[in-house]
């Protein structure tokens, strides 16, 4: 194969291209045209480097060079000096403002980055179905130190240390909740591994144990070290088929190394994992209903105490921890609890795993540090608001959390401030909704989930919530008043201070949070029986501008109930009574004559 | 499979396992295939980068992984060039795994598509 062209790569992300990225592409092809040598070298748009702060980002290979905050008019002298003659630009390279020194290859630019990926660390790059590939990335090596260097208290501490908090929804420090589980003496105790991610939009769990099982099972074997566990068990939807797969085979390597079963690596040790599997019911992901449902009973959640770590499954002490926190728990053996607790805000450490889903460019998911803002996340990492629109919210939480809007852009995000700002971290999906989400009906939405999912057991949550949806749904189709906003506050509000478990103590916090903050919408629905972001249909009317209709005939011709009249090259007219608001003609109108009101 | 006995011999099947990976100058080829990644056709993606490699008699380790968490780009590959760093293509489709063989993988030429390292690793 032959040596490396030199080649010109160009940051394609949303925020370079913003800020001229297209124009630099250009001028660097005419630049090399006008020295011939357009066919000797390329210029490639790429994705995000990552690197938005100082972009627009364009990279000289081979040599790695990162010129940083390039303009169009930059172009010539990058051809001239770097690629003519091999001198760097030293005015285009990245300069710390307080070290003052000069970074010019991508690997010297590598700590400006904001993403960190300590969960996701193996995630794309080890065959998960090969425990080689995960040993060769330094897998089961925390385990080996734990089980022939530490006694059970000094993982404890270590955990405690970091400041890890867990991933699942509610925060609570991992190293505690260990600790407690370590003190309740008993015959048996058990380590869960809570795998029913439920959350709409949710996926950082799923993407874990694809893409790296073992990070999972062998923090649950240092789980069981540290609180005196021997048995682990993982419950996990049966939606996740391929997780399942993997997790498998993952268990069934494992045991044939001896990484997991009777005397592990000849410590004496002993701890094995079995799976169990749930329906995909929501509550389940609730540590009382899951531990029932793996009993076989009904997944119903149970008033703590007694906590699962006094009496959990089979009424033994146990102890629940997320996916992802599982997942921490190896590199912060390895690298040590001041090493994670150096990552991240005050009072939440470490890294968090966010699902990007809804009306944003980049979709997926990233992986940054506790205390980063939601602009950065949002506008930065994820590229921004699908089609240049304004952004409106972003959900946090899922169907249990609130809305953040364009004043908590600049807040740092970790446990703490989104509880402040009426919302929850939740397990980490974050949707993206822009101008033209009507927020009543975002919180319909949400309703209509926890609706579904309310196991049925205590009234508030059953009944109260289906009056919720149904006063919701009211003031979509336009019959709402003003008195029906306080109905909805104080339903929500004895909803939340009634209800059995988290699922009904939650669920009117999307209804509470987007009465907070978008009040105004509300009001137009009740008010003025006007939905300002045009998607309830009760509320909107289609109507033809008679003065830009050409008469064409074009909507006539489209409208699937014959709901529009007129003569040929004559204004055409809508009759509302007849209208099913499809929308169709407005599609069909090149005149833009049709507009909704 | 052997049971492991101790931590040193856990040691050694790391050091046998990275010296397989990344001990000999090979071209390396990973498919992001977890669900995102299946759902938009990475399997194909796998076997046609598998045949079609073996077709032009390039010698290759291709290996299935999970994803990345780039959705709105899969399928995804990586390929590393010997002796190079790993480059991450994105909207991967047999179209252009094609250009990837024939440019990138032949001939070390970029294409459009690559999706640059935006993140710490932590080794």
């Amino acid at each position: 194969m032959p040596r490396e062209k030199m080649q010109i790569l160009v940051c394609g992300g949303t925020s370079c291209t913003g800020s001229q990225g297209d124009a630099i592409i250009e001028n660097l092809k005419l630049e090399l045209e006008a020295n011939a040598l357009e066919n000797d070298i390329r210029v490639v748009s790429t994705g995000c480097f990552g690197l938005c702060s100082m972009g627009p980002i364009v990279k000289i290979m081979p040599g790695d060079i990162i010129y940083t905050k390039v303009t169009a008019d930059d172009a010539r002298e990058i051809i001239s000096e770097h690629i003519m003659k091999g001198r760097k630009v030293e005015r285009l390279l990245y300069k710390d403002p307080s070290t003052k020194k000069t970074a010019a290859t991508e690997k010297e630019l590598i700590p400006q980055k904001k993403q960190i990926r300590i969960v996701l660390r193996n995630c794309g790059i080890i065959d998960p179905e090969n425990i080689d590939d995960a040993i060769a990335h330094d897998g089961y090596e925390a385990l080996a130190r734990v089980l022939t260097t530490m006694k059970p208290q000094d993982v404890v501490k270590i955990i405690k240390d970091s400041g890890l908090r867990g991933r699942g929804g509610g925060g609570f420090p991992t190293g505690l909740k260990w600790e407690i589980a370590s003190k309740n003496k008993a015959d048996e105790k058990y380590v869960v591994c809570n795998a029913d991610e439920g959350d709409p939009g949710a996926f950082m769990d799923r993407s874990v144990l694809e893409g790296d099982p073992h990070a999972v099972l062998e923090a649950m074997v240092i789980c069981g070290y540290a609180i005196e566990a021997h048995h682990g068990l993982i419950y996990i939807r049966a939606e996740y088929p391929l997780a399942v797969a993997r997790l498998k085979t993952a268990i069934k390597q494992a045991r044939e190394y001896g990484l997991l079963g009777n005397d592990i690596m000849g410590t004496g040790f002993n701890f094995d994992i079995d799976i169990r599997y749930g329906a995909g019911a929501f509550v389940c992901g609730e540590e009382t209903a899951l531990i029932h449902s793996m009993e076989g009973l009904r997944g119903e959640p149970t008033v703590k105490p007694p906590f699962p770590a006094e009496s959990g499954f089979r009424g033994k002490p146990t102890n629940v921890n997320n996916v992802e926190t599982f997942a921490c728990i190896s590199p912060i053996i390895l690298k040590g609890a001041e090493w994670f607790a150096s990552i991240g805000s005050e009072k939440s450490k470490g890294t968090k795993v966010f699902a990007l889903a809804g009306k944003i460019n980049n979709v997926g998911l990233i992986e940054v540090p506790m205390g980063i803002t939601l602009r950065e996340v949002i506008f930065e990492i994820g590229g921004g608001i699908r089609k240049g629109k304004k952004f409106k919210a972003a959900q946090t939480g899922g169907p249990s959390g609130g809305c953040l809007t364009e004043k908590h852009l600049d807040t740092p995000i970790d446990f703490d401030n989104l509880t402040a700002a009426g919302s929850m971290m939740g397990s980490g999906g974050l949707i993206v909704m822009d101008e033209d989400d009507c927020m009543v009906s975002v919180a319909k939405f949400f309703l209509d989930f926890t609706v579904e999912e309310s196991c049925g057991k205590c009234a508030p949550c059953r009944i109260g919530n289906k009056r919720l949806h149904e006063l919701l749904e009211h003031i979509t189709k336009g019959k709402g008043t003003l008195a029906d906003l306080e109905r909805l506050k104080n339903m929500s509000n004895v909803i939340k201070d009634t209800s059995l478990c988290g699922l009904g103590q939650s669920s009117p916090n999307p209804v509470l949070s987007t009465l907070v903050n978008f009040r105004d919408e509300y009001e137009a629905h009740v008010i003025a029986k006007k939905c300002p972001a045009g998607q309830c249909k009760d509320l909107m009317e289609y109507f033809i501008i008679a003065a830009n209709c050409v008469g064409c005939t074009a909507c006539a011709r489209v409208c699937p109930v014959g709901a529009i009249s007129g003569e040929r090259k004559e204004p055409h007219v809508i009759n509302p009574a007849i209208c099913i608001k499809c929308g169709a003609c407005m599609e069909k109108c090149k005149f833009d004559a049709i507009i909704i009101q | 499979m052997k049971k492991i006995k101790s931590p040193e011999e856990l040691k050694k099947i790391k050091a046998e396992a990275r010296e397989r990976i990344y001990g000999k100058e090979k071209l390396r080829v990973r498919v992001h295939m977890g669900t995102s990644g299946l759902a938009s056709g990475a399997k194909e993606i796998y076997d046609f980068i598998k045949s079609e490699l073996e077709k032009r008699n390039i010698d290759a380790d291709i290996i299935g992984t999970g994803d990345m968490g780039y959705s709105f780009a899969e399928p995804t590959i990586e390929v590393t060039r010997p002796g190079s760093d790993a480059v991450v293509f994105g909207n991967v489709d047999k179209i252009k795994a094609d250009e990837i063989i024939e440019k990138f993988i032949k001939c070390g030429e970029y294409v459009d598509g690559i999706l640059p390292v935006n993140y710490k690793s932590i080794y």
